[in-house]
Order: structure tokens, then sequence, then C-alpha cells
């Protein structure tokens, strides 16, 4: 069949199934039925609720100010599908284009989109992590738990990991006035994610607030009492802190086991695909009918040196999800590249965080107006002369500007007058990554136009 | 025949009925420097919501007065400091902060939302004045009382002494005017200084007087001084009432007198209205991009040179912002000429964006949601008595002086309301 034809046939009576019902593939479904899909649709997730949203449930829900059952994802449009809600998905037979469910059965597609996200990376002593008081956060499930043990109230709560899941949890006990300690490796929160300079803004907020905060020191063990339950945690330098909530926030695996033997280009990493959210296989060839979208992808950003950029924003999810729905249903000229500028928040100790670009890809960074000292500041980051990233504390409403130069791939440092700049923010001072990301000596390429409508990309070859 | 340059044909007052076909001329030229001194104006929808955000726009009056205009609100004119409109972060965010901690979320999540009901019974009370009539004059039996009404009530101000201060409030407004200002002599500057000093007087007895006995009203709380967000001084307390007080009544008599004057244009609208109160919600978001009361921001400066659509805007140039030439932008909205409640995508520029979005836009959304279903629902037969209304002279805050309406009948009020 021509494609036009195909993709007429298809959008008319072809079968899309969908693996993961959470904010993309709900997403992703409803956008479908917006762009004209009228064949079968059909939605697994394995887990037994409707879809719902997570950021709610290391605030709102934490603090007691809405109930973890009441966080359902809005719906946009009906989206009439078949929902197959609380089976895994445990296998892909990509030749014979059917899912394989846990309950055995197997579902038949003519295109599929793969959105089964992450998991919380659990405790990884398994004995230790099945003591009664040791959770995790990151699903409805873990979130009542969680926050059932917390109405009691428990004596103090120990966060292993202050990354944002960890800092927030930090945050909403210390709002319920709750005893607690952070143990980070690094020398502060948040410097995987933005760097020390910013970490150690984090660190003083989190002491500030009555955080007892352990920096530089790893958990070596938890310990249980004779009746199972958590009392104690141990720490690589020595101390012991005792406790009966112990909430393990170490980052996320990606749910891509399922497809373990499928020939489908995944792995911890997540599942490769092309900017137009076609899946690769693993020989590196882009496969027609597996398309992936949210956390659980790994897409070429041109902006960011083509790097395979995952991405476990809110945001992303949405946007990577529209074009993947788009596209499923398109003809290769009609099709849509995902070129979203990565974009994060976060909401702490009353401060909002947000941060757009990769700020793990900068070498230095500069506060571009406010002060770190105020903790009401931006910070932009550097990467080979171009302004690569940005974050806020407290100052949100300026980031769009910021978005616009990482995208047109304007100089760093900033060398230009901006309102509210204060001495420290005129010398860029290095970023403080634990792991700084290696320089590449890429092309440049931009994104230009005025409108999203007439927006192109632009490519600067390398002068050598 | 030379014409006119364009920005002087848009701020002549002949222009007020219907500025948007000069509108259009200007988006032609995005970024227009028509002579040696002036303005850069700017046009398009997204040049605009890009300046709205750029931190190399201040919106300190101390640059704009660097920058060559005849600034008139300066601290050493008047003696009070300039309000936060007038400021950049980091005093832009304090003041506002401390302000904003009386009026909205997160410290005061109810405040505008609990007025709802006192709004309805000021709304109902206006119209029930019209009493027999079959002609009205909407803008001064109603659109200008209203918001006045609640400003007063709002802030802690008697609303018998509207009188007063709107003697004070008239020259303020009219020097916020491009076209007065070029034209302005000394008297006219003396006038405007000698009225902003009045009515900061005036506000620095009430103040003094909620200081020591608190009310539940935003002076009192200003006044208080040790609220979530900081404190302010004195003089800072003023500056923040006079610019809440000014604002809060001669935008929201705009936004609601171009309201109705679009709903006579367009009756098949005013009929759904009527039909359906709960259409005020997207009647109002269409008519902020519209006829937005706010059609430019003149009092932005660049600190820095800017590029933008191949022009270089050098540093200390003064830049205006056309908002509401950006809303009728078609690379943004489809048939942008076009009145439309239905819009689905509608992130109009009404209320400007950025740190500067407007203070009190939740309010100005309530009353003339308020305001246009009540008038929808109990003005029998109305019509427009001349279409063009005459005009405000005012090219910043443009609106109908008058808008004389003739109608059958006025309907009586429901028994029960909210």
């Amino acid at each position: 069949m021509p494609g036009e034809e195909f993709h007429e046939w298809l959008r008319r009576e072809g079968r899309i199934v969908i693996v993961g019902a959470s904010l993309a593939g709900l997403t992703a479904a409803e956008s479908l039925r917006a762009g004209g899909f009228a064949g079968s649709l059909t939605l697994i997730g394995d887990e037994p609720h409707e879809p719902y949203d997570r950021p709610p449930l290391s605030k709102a829900v934490l603090l007691g100010r809405a109930s973890p059952e009441h966080t359902e994802l809005p719906r946009r449009r009906e989206i009439d599908a078949a929902w197959r809600l609380g089976v895994a998905a445990t296998g892909l037979d990509m030749a014979a284009k059917r899912v394989r469910l846990a309950d055995g059965e197997e579902v038949p597609y003519d295109r599929l989109l793969i959105a089964t996200g992450v998991r919380a990376r659990p405790w990884p002593k398994e004995e230790e992590a099945r003591l009664d008081g040791v959770f995790v956060l990151r699903t409805r499930d873990d979130a009542v738990r969680l926050h059932r043990r917390m109405a009691a109230p428990p004596r103090r709560v120990f966060v292993v990991g202050a990354g944002f899941t960890g800092s927030e949890i930090a945050s909403a006990c210390r709002d319920r006035g709750i005893a607690v300690t952070v143990a980070e490796r690094a020398d502060g929160p948040l410097v995987g994610a933005l760097g020390g300079v910013v970490g150690a803004v984090a660190a003083e907020l989190h002491r500030d607030n009555g955080v007892d905060l352990r920096t530089g020191v790893m958990v070596t063990g938890l310990e249980g009492d004779t009746t199972g339950r958590v009392r104690a945690a141990h720490l690589s330098d020595g101390g012991v802190v005792e406790t009966d909530v112990v909430v393990v926030s170490l980052g996320a695996t990606r749910n891509t086991d399922w497809l373990a033997g499928s020939g489908l280009g995944a792995g911890p990493r997540g599942i490769a695909c092309d900017a137009g959210c076609r899946a690769f296989d693993f020989r590196g060839i882009v496969t027609d009918d597996v398309f992936v979208a949210g956390d659980v992808a790994r897409s070429p950003h041109p902006l960011f040196g083509y790097q395979f950029l995952s991405l476990e924003h809110w945001g992303n999810a949405v946007a990577q999800a529209e074009v993947a729905a788009h596209n499923m249903i398109s003809a290769s000229a009609d099709r849509r590249p995902h070129l979203w500028v990565p974009a994060f928040w976060s909401s702490q100790f009353g401060v909002n965080i947000k941060s757009v670009g990769v700020p793990t890809m900068g070498e230095e960074i500069m506060i571009t107006q406010g002060s770190l000292a105020e903790r009401r500041f931006v910070g932009v980051y550097g990467h080979r002369g171009r302004v690569i990233a940005a974050v806020s504390f407290d100052n949100t409403r300026w980031l769009e500007f910021y978005q616009r130069q990482i995208e047109t791939g304007a100089p760093f440092p900033v060398e230009y007058r901006t309102v509210d700049r204060r001495p420290e923010g005129r010398k860029p001072v290095p970023a403080d990554f634990p792991d700084p990301s290696l320089p590449t000596h890429g092309p440049t390429v931009t994104l230009s136009g005025y409108s999203p409508a007439d927006r192109r990309l632009v490519f600067t070859p390398a002068r050598h | 025949m030379t014409q006119a340059p364009l920005l002087r044909r848009i701020t002549d007052h002949s222009s007020r009925a219907d500025p948007y076909p000069l509108y259009e001329e200007l988006r032609r030229t995005p970024v227009l420097h028509e002579e040696e001194g002036g303005p850069y104006v700017v046009s398009s929808y997204y040049d605009i919501l890009g300046l709205l955000h750029d931190p190399r726009v201040s919106s300190d009056a101390a640059n704009l007065a660097a920058a060559g205009d005849d600034e008139l609100s300066g601290p050493e004119a008047t003696g009070l400091p300039p309000s936060f409109l007038r400021l950049d972060p980091p005093e832009h965010d304090r003041l506002r902060r401390i302000a904003n901690s009386s009026f909205g979320p997160p410290h005061r999540p109810r405040r505008i939302d609990s007025m709802r009901g006192e709004l309805a019974g000021i709304v109902t009370g206006l119209v029930d004045g019209f009493g027999d009539a079959r002609q009205i004059d909407l803008v001064d039996q109603f659109a200008y009382p209203f918001p006045v009404t609640v400003i007063c009530r709002l802030l802690g101000v008697p609303r018998e002494d509207e009188p007063r201060f709107r003697g004070w409030v008239d020259p303020v407004v009219a020097a916020l005017d491009p076209d007065t200002r070029q034209g302005g002599d000394a008297g006219f500057r003396r006038t405007v200084q000698e009225a902003r000093m009045q009515l900061g007087m005036y506000l620095a007895g009430l103040v003094e007087q909620r200081a020591r006995e608190p009310r539940d009203d935003m002076l009192s709380d200003l006044a208080a001084g040790h609220g979530p967000g900081g404190s302010m001084s004195t003089m800072e307390v003023l500056s923040t009432a006079v610019l809440l007080l000014i604002a809060g009544h001669e935008t929201t008599v705009n936004l609601i007198a171009n309201g109705m004057l679009t709903l006579l244009r367009h009756p098949e609208c005013l009929h759904r209205l009527r039909e359906d109160p709960g259409l005020s919600v997207r009647v109002v978001e269409e008519l902020l991009r519209y006829e937005p009361p706010v059609q430019l921001v003149p009092q932005r400066t660049c600190i820095a040179d800017i590029e933008l659509r191949g022009v270089t805007i050098p540093r200390e140039s003064r830049i205006w912002l056309v908002l509401a030439a950006g809303n009728r932008d078609p690379e943004r909205f489809r048939d942008p000429d076009r009145f439309d409640p239905d819009r689905e995508d509608l992130e109009h520029l009404g209320f400007g964006s950025g740190i500067h979005i407007c203070f009190g836009a939740p309010l100005a959304r309530l009353e003339a949601q308020l305001a246009l279903a009540e008038l929808a629902r109990r003005l029998d037969g109305p019509r427009l008595v001349e279409d063009p209304p005459p005009y405000r002279s005012n090219a910043v805050l443009r609106g109908p002086r008058h808008l004389h309406v003739a109608v059958d009948a006025v309907r009586p009020s429901e028994a029960v309301y909210f």
C-alpha cells in the first residue's frame, strides 16, 4: 500500500496500542483522537488506577492538602479506548506485532506507543528494603502508605538522597513539624541536577528550615528491630540515626525489563528513539510502527549536541506524547520533530525552583539576576561559549527569556546588562557538577524564527 | 503630501474610536523608530511577549528619565517614591510581594472571591438606580461608579470622598497619555505634581488612622507593616495606595464600557450572554484581547542593546509595547479582527506578562464578568444611541467618555443572587 493510502486506512480502522497509562499515555490517546484517529485504541497500565498526576504526591498530598485519591488527570476529551488496567505488559513480539500481557493475553497492534515511564529505584539491599517503615515515593499507592504513616506522626523521618523528590519530602516533613534527617552522597542537595553552586543554596534552605542535613555521606545500612520495623540508619561516617520512617529517594529506573529479548533498542537508560519518536531496534535501525514517549524515551536533541536526552519532566511527557501521536498517524512528510526545550519545576521550603535547558551540560554558571544569598536569583549555565541552561529560585517569570537564549545559541558569558545584576553576577564561576559531561567539538544548531509557526533549525557547520 | 508620522496619528484623538487599522499598519514595521530620540515601537505578539520577559528591559522611572522622557512622576517631582509599577527588581519584587500578601495567594487566596456577593450587590444596586429611564449613560451611571466603589471598599477609602479624590486622579491619569505629555506645558506638569501630592496626603491621613484602628481592608494591612512579606515604609505605603487606587478604577471602567460597546455591536453574543451568564468568563477574556483597556505600555527602557527582527535597539532607548496591536496579530490569532468568545487559544496580552503582569487582574476579571452578565440580563432591547461613542482623549487607557444606550425597559432585579 502506498504511504498515503496506508495512513488513511490506519486513521480509519487501524489498531493502536499504548503501553503505559499515565501522563504520556493518556495525552497520546487524547491527541490521537483529536488528530482524527477513528480506529481501535487500547491502553495498558500495570497500576489499577486511571491516569493520575504525580507531582502533587510529593507536595500537596504529603502535606495533607490533597487526597491521594483525588489526583486524577483531567480528561480533555473522550478517548473511546479499551482499558487494560492493573495488568502489566510482559513482552513484545515485533515480528507478529503483538504485546504480551501478564495474564497471558496477547494484544495485536498496527502501531504501538511505549510510554511505560520509570519506577522508583528501591533500596538495593532487599532484606532491609522489606523492613516495615521503609518507603519509596512514585505511585499513588506509595503516597497513600507514606501519608498514612506520617499522620501517626513518626518521631523522625530519614530521607535517603537529596534530589528533587527527597528535598520535597523533607520540606513536607518540616511543614508538618516532623523531625527529618536527609543523607546525600554529594556535597549538597540537588547537586546532581543543578551543580554545586546552586546546591550550596539548597543546603542552606534545608538547614534554615530545620532539616538535619548530612552531606558527603552514604547510607551503609538500615537496621530493623526484632519485630521487623526499621529503627535506625547507619552512615558511612560512622553515624547512626534513629528513625521510624525511611524514604528512599535514589532516583528512578526505566521500565524496560519487559522488552528484554524483543529486539528493541531498550536498556537501563531507556528506549532510544529518533526525533520523531520512532523507536530504534538494537541494531540501530529505526522502526516504523513502534513509537516511544515520556520518561522512558531517549531521543537526540539538536540543541544539545544531538545527545540522546531522557527527561523525567512533566512537560516533556506531554509534548513528546503529542508529537508521537501525530507522527503515528501521519505520513513521513507530515511528521514533526520533538524539539522541546527541557523545563522542570519543584517547590520546596516555600521556594519555587525552575530550570530550562540542560544544566548538567554547563561548565560554568553566572548569576545574572538577583543574589544567591537572598535565594532569589536566575543562574545561567554556559557550555562551550553558549547559553545551555538556566535555573531560577523564586524568579520564574524571567525564564522564557533565557529559554530563547538557549534556543538561539546565545553567547556565554552573559555580557549585557540585566535588571537586578549584582556584583557577584559579573563573572562566571565553575558550575561544579560532580561528573562534568565531556566537551564535544560539534557544529552549532539553533532554533530560529519569531513564532512557533515559523520555527526552523539552522545548522552552522563547525570551522576547522 | 507627506503624511504625519504613524505614531502621531495613533496618539491623535481622532484615531481613538478605531485605532486598529493604524495598528495593522504599525505591524508592517515590527520595530518602528520614526523620529530621532523617539521611542522604538513594537507591535507584534511574539516580540512584545519576548520583551515583557527580557531582563534588558527596565521599568525603572529613573532609567526612563535618563532616556529623555518628560518624567512627571519622579520622586523629586512629588515627594512620593515611585510605585512598584515603575521599579525593577529587587525593589519591585519586595513591594509587590508585600502588597500581594494582602490581596491574593498564597497569603490571602480567598480575598477576591469572598467579595463576589458584595460585588454582585453593588452591580444590582447600580442597575436598580437606572429606574424608569429610557436612556442611560453606561459610563457615568455604571462603568465608572462600580469599580470605584469596589476599590474604595478593598483599600478602605470612604466612598463618599470620591468627588474629592476624583479631582486629583484625573490629572494623574491624563499624564499617562503620551500625547498629553508631548504637548504638556509647565502649568499642566505643575497641576499633575500637585494632584499626586494631594492624593498622597489624603491617603496619608487614612493610613495613619488605620494604623491606630485596623479594619478588614488593604490600607490597614499595609499600615500594620508586619505582614508575611515584610514591611513598607510609610512613603512606600502611600505610593502603593495611590497606584492601587488609580489602577483599580481607571482600567476596569474601560473594560466594562468597551465590553458593553462590543456586545451591542455583536447582538448575537449579547443574546447568548443573557441566556447564559456563565459565558461572561469567555466574553471577558476575548474582550481583553479584542479591546484591551490598556492599549500600550509606554514606560520601558532598554539597559543594553537589543537585536530584534534585524533592528538594533540601542541601550537607553525608550520602548513602547503596543499590547492592543499584538492582540490582533494574525501571526498569533486566527481571524484576529473578529470578536469571538468561543476562541480556544486565547493567551492575550491584555494584562501584560512577565513580572509586571497586572496586579489586579483577578479583581478586574470578576468585576467585568459580573457587570456584563448583569447588564445583559436586565437591559431590555438595548441599543447604541451613537456609534462610535465619544472617547476619552487618553491613548493608553482607551475607552468611551460616555456610552449612551437606549432601552425598552430595565428588568427588575432577582430576589436572590449568590
